[in-house]
């Protein structure tokens, strides 16, 4: 087998987050880029999301996602990167080998000067929500059945219901309904809508589907094929409240129960997880603990909008070309030479779920963009402040409408946010949601 | 159907059925597997704890203890021939510090009368050879010829052997009833119509009692289904070495800890009396007393790294030959119809058991006044499915240059490539559902769980099948994935 070692740059993953890191990668330093996907098309999962609503903050407009993807895609492919598709990465290490295979080139195996992770995630299945019941033919992911539909052609069910009030459920409620099947309803386990709220208004109120609330799936009939669920309510602990049962006759279970960053090539090469995100830890320049590995997008943590994954692409992309670039003169352990710079830890406190980076160098950020992106925990439906604080004191914050599990926060650092983290001396900060 | 007669005629193509049509095909006859699935191993074959016991817990006596013991030494040896995943990992049986610690001396009793090697462990032993074990544990009974198999393997393995060695395996095909004139077997029919045959070796499974009761026999022989549920861990959540046992009670061998031979935790199962011979389903309660228990032993067990859940019926029966021992398994000549033969109430040690109720099997055979000849060119091996997954970067380049359709991975987290699917689908027992390739090559039991394979997969299967998508089932009739086409016309 061939082992290739010419690569500045190798993107692992061509959705979104790949092809801006790939795009910017190039910009950057006109390197050698490679992008290896596993699918036969860019794009990631954008091909298959043909409904509108992607691109409002790139491109000012709303588009459909195959046309979001396009847009890249022309980009990319009018630069000098080079792509490999239906191409699987089965193997990366810490020294940045990595194994990839397809069914024309055979086993390739290459060594780049710095790798960027833009895997995306997957779909929580049923297991992961131990829903118990039969193992009969009808219970699919949302995902899934929306490659099923808009790539594949074909419709899955007639009588469907799903459980989880995720974008992706909510967005194929609308579809199916469309193509002519009966969706009788979503069923959420939590007290509130874990998907955005445009979605609830454009998909579910506007076709007359019922949301119901702090309500699952207890039982599932059918041996070969779905016929049916059994309902049950849950209370304020999430525990079944028995009395509760309802049984509703469906041939399809559609499970839009939440998504994993998809991190078993991480881990194979010795990058730190974050359990808060499931995703590697990364600092403002998206770079992992380990020495010329970058990450972003859903590989790191689960984003709301492709257009702030592009972002975070774009700054992976960047960094790792100037890894690339500088890694051939220095030689120090940690990579890029840091000049005794200070770091400083950021960690997710009060209402916070997560945070990315989870880890600040004061020597890069001046002048650069940085962004800092949160998850909130729980639901607050009035003005919040988020305050990032080093022990007691508040270093700085700012304000927003509201708080919802569902819509990340972003914050741009601003020029005074800098300063103050340079006037103190603090080397961790905590971010609450008050 | 190939032909409307056959010398013997097995039903049920679950382990014991493969494995006596695997000792039958060393002799000339003609033999058919009849199986009312789409596959063999649709049962409790598969859903089981895939534990080759060593023997050390059937009362001594028993067909079960005989047949245990036997069958532990045989699996060895055909899993080589067959290339069926398995490993001799040892079992032990562990008291923690409710338990009465005189049983475990009981235990080991009762396992050196089945002549079964056994040793009994101190905390500390206990604990080194199993660190995870809970801090409790007071001590252990190690059982070292225990071990475990890949239970689709076991299946499919002797099944395909059988038919390479010219064993007919009919599936999608129920028995509905039996032809016996003067208390001669004569015929079965079937859903495909009549087959005459003179000797119906009966492995029914959870049916068994059924099949009796359509012969006119044994009316007041009763299976009942007995549910056990069962979680599936990510491989890469913990690492488990060897077999845990609790302390068995009157239930059973209680909720184990267990690893399969692709390297997944397993616990269960629990132990639950059920009304329907076919619900397989999981239920809320059985999945947290599985949980509670696995806990009592391995208190790392969580349930955030579940990647699978899967309930199994054992084919519990009311045969207890000796009144004051436990009920056993019926393994005999009909004294009512000539040409029938029971092998059942088969369950646990009923799959380490399959291989040695096969080789009795063939001796009652004998004993009906069939002329059993042996084949001089049997063949005893069987080439298994190369897995992709398992092979160094070296022997993967040299494959996929060998044949490019194992370039191609359908199936991301078990690393599952084309070249493995399309030897399944053109294997000697061709797998023609979606179940059935998840089987034999292991696809979709990752973390996934098929949400990525199942439209390429789907896809293969009709391409290879010459099927349209909408006709592409998970597991035989009935179970189709997709109904039509978008744009179709609704009426």
């Amino acid at each position: 087998m061939a082992f290739n070692t010419d690569y500045d740059v190798i993107v692992i993953g061509g959705g979104p987050a790949g092809l801006a890191a790939a795009i910017e990668a190039y910009r950057a330093t006109q390197g050698r880029v490679l992008v290896i996907e596993r699918n036969d098309s860019l794009g990631g999962i954008l091909p298959q999301c043909i409904h509108n609503g992607f691109g409002a903050i790139n491109f000012g407009s709303d588009l459909p996602g195959p046309e979001y993807a396009y847009r890249y895609e022309t980009e990319l492919r009018a630069l000098p990167i080079d792509i490999l598709l239906d191409t699987m990465v089965v193997d990366l290490s810490a020294d940045r080998e990595i194994y990839a295979m397809n069914s024309t080139d055979g086993y390739l195996r290459f060594r780049p000067k710095a790798v960027v992770l833009a895997m995306g995630c997957r779909e929580r299945t049923r297991a992961q929500i131990r829903l118990p019941g039969t193992r009969a033919a009808g219970i699919y992911t949302a995902g899934t059945v929306q490659r099923l539909v808009n790539i594949e052609g074909y419709m899955p069910g007639n009588e469907i219901v799903i459980l989880g009030s995720g974008d992706i459920g909510m967005i194929m409620a609308r579809r199916l309904t469309i193509e002519g099947a009966r969706v009788s309803r979503v069923l959420e386990l939590l007290p509130f809508l874990t998907g955005l709220r445009r979605n609830y208004v454009q998909c579910l109120e506007d076709y007359g589907i019922p949301l119901e609330l702090i309500t699952t799936v207890n039982r599932i009939f059918g041996e070969k094929r779905v016929e049916g669920i059994e309902t049950i309510r849950v209370n304020e602990n999430l525990e079944h409240i028995p009395g509760t049962e309802r049984q509703i006759a469906c041939d399809t279970l559609v499970l839009s129960v939440g998504l994993i960053s998809e991190n078993e090539l991480s881990r194979n090469a010795g990058v730190e997880i974050d359990p808060h995100t499931n995703g590697p830890f990364v600092d403002e320049s998206m770079a992992t603990n380990v020495p010329g590995i970058f990450a972003a997008g859903n590989v790191t943590a689960i984003y709301d909008l492709v257009d702030y994954v592009r972002k975070a692409g774009a700054i992976a992309g960047r960094s790792a070309a100037e890894y690339a670039r500088t890694t051939g003169a220095t030689t120090t352990a940690s990579g890029t030479d840091r000049g005794g710079s200070r770091s400083i830890r950021i960690t997710a406190g009060e209402n916070v779920g997560s945070v990315i980076p989870q880890r600040l160098d004061l020597s890069s950020i001046d002048g650069r963009e940085t962004y800092i992106s949160l998850r909130p925990r729980t639901l607050i439906e009035q003005m919040v402040k988020v305050e990032f604080d080093a022990g007691d004191e508040s270093v700085f914050s700012f304000r927003e409408q509201y708080a919802r599990p569902a819509e990340m926060i972003i914050h741009k650092l601003r020029a005074k946010d800098i300063q103050k983290l340079h006037a103190g001396d603090a080397d961790e900060l905590v971010v609450n949601i008050v | 159907m190939k032909h409307d007669s056959y010398d013997v005629v097995v039903i049920g193509a679950g382990i014991v059925g493969s494995m006596v049509a695997r000792e039958l095909s060393k002799y000339r006859l003609s033999v058919a597997v009849l199986d009312k699935e789409s596959d063999v191993g649709m049962g409790q074959s598969t859903s089981n704890s895939a534990i080759i016991h060593s023997g050390h817990d059937p009362q001594p006596g028993t067909d079960k203890a005989r047949f245990n013991v036997r069958g532990n030494q045989l699996w060895f040896e055909i899993a080589r021939d067959l290339e069926i995943p398995i490993e001799r990992t040892g079992a032990m049986i562990v008291a923690v510090e409710d338990d009465d610690p005189a049983g475990l001396e009981e235990l080991a009793e009762r396992g050196r009368t089945n002549g079964v090697p056994v040793e009994i462990l101190s905390r500390e032993a206990a604990l080194e050879k199993e660190p995870m074990l809970t801090p409790e544990t007071v001590g252990a009974l190690w059982t070292p010829t225990a071990g475990i198999v890949d239970p689709f393997q076991g299946v499919v393995g002797a099944a395909e052997n059988a038919a390479e060695n010219g064993v007919e395996f009919i599936l999608n095909t129920e028995v509905t009833g039996a032809i016996i004139e003067a208390g001669h077997l004569v015929a079965l029919e079937t859903s495909v119509g009549r087959i005459a045959t003179r000797v119906c070796i009966n492995a029914a499974g959870v049916h068994s009692d059924e099949i009796m009761h359509m012969f006119g026999v044994r009316p007041e022989f009763e299976i009942t289904a007995r549910r056990g549920e069962y979680f599936v861990f990510d491989q890469a959540a913990m690492r488990i070495g060897t077999v845990l046992f609790p302390m068995p009670s009157e239930k059973g061998k209680g909720i184990l800890v267990t690893h399969t031979t692709h390297g997944n935790t397993m616990v269960g199962p629990n132990s639950d009396y059920i009304s329907d011979k076919e619900d397989h389903s999981t239920t809320e309660k059985g999945m947290h007393e599985i949980l509670d228990g696995a806990q009592r032993l391995v208190p790392a067990v969580s349930a955030r790294s579940v990647i699978a859940t899967f309930a199994g019926l054992r084919a519990t029966g009311n045969y207890k030959p000796v009144p004051d021992h436990g009920r056993d398994f019926l393994i005999e000549r009909s004294a009512e119809v000539e040409g029938l033969i029971n092998l059942a109430g088969v369950e646990s040690p009923g799959y380490v058991a399959a291989p040695a109720i096969a080789e009795r099997a063939v001796e009652l055979l004998r004993e009906t006044g069939l002329d059993l000849e042996k084949k001089k060119d049997w063949k005893p091996t069987r080439t298994a499915i190369p897995r992709f997954h398992h092979l160094s970067h070296e022997e993967r380049d040299v494959l996929i240059r060998e044949d490019p359709a194992y370039g191609r991975i359908v199936c991301r987290c078990e690393e599952v490539t084309e070249g493995e699917i399309l030897r399944a689908i053109r294997s000697p027992i061709p797998a023609t559902t979606y179940d059935a390739i998840k089987r034999r090559t292991w696809l979709g039991t990752g973390r996934c769980q098929g949400s990525f394979d199942y439209p390429r997969t789907m896809e293969i299967l009709a391409r290879e099948l010459g099927l349209s998508m909408t006709e592409i089932t998970k597991k035989g009739p009935g179970s189709v994935f997709l109904y039509r086409r978008t744009k179709e016309e609704v009426l």
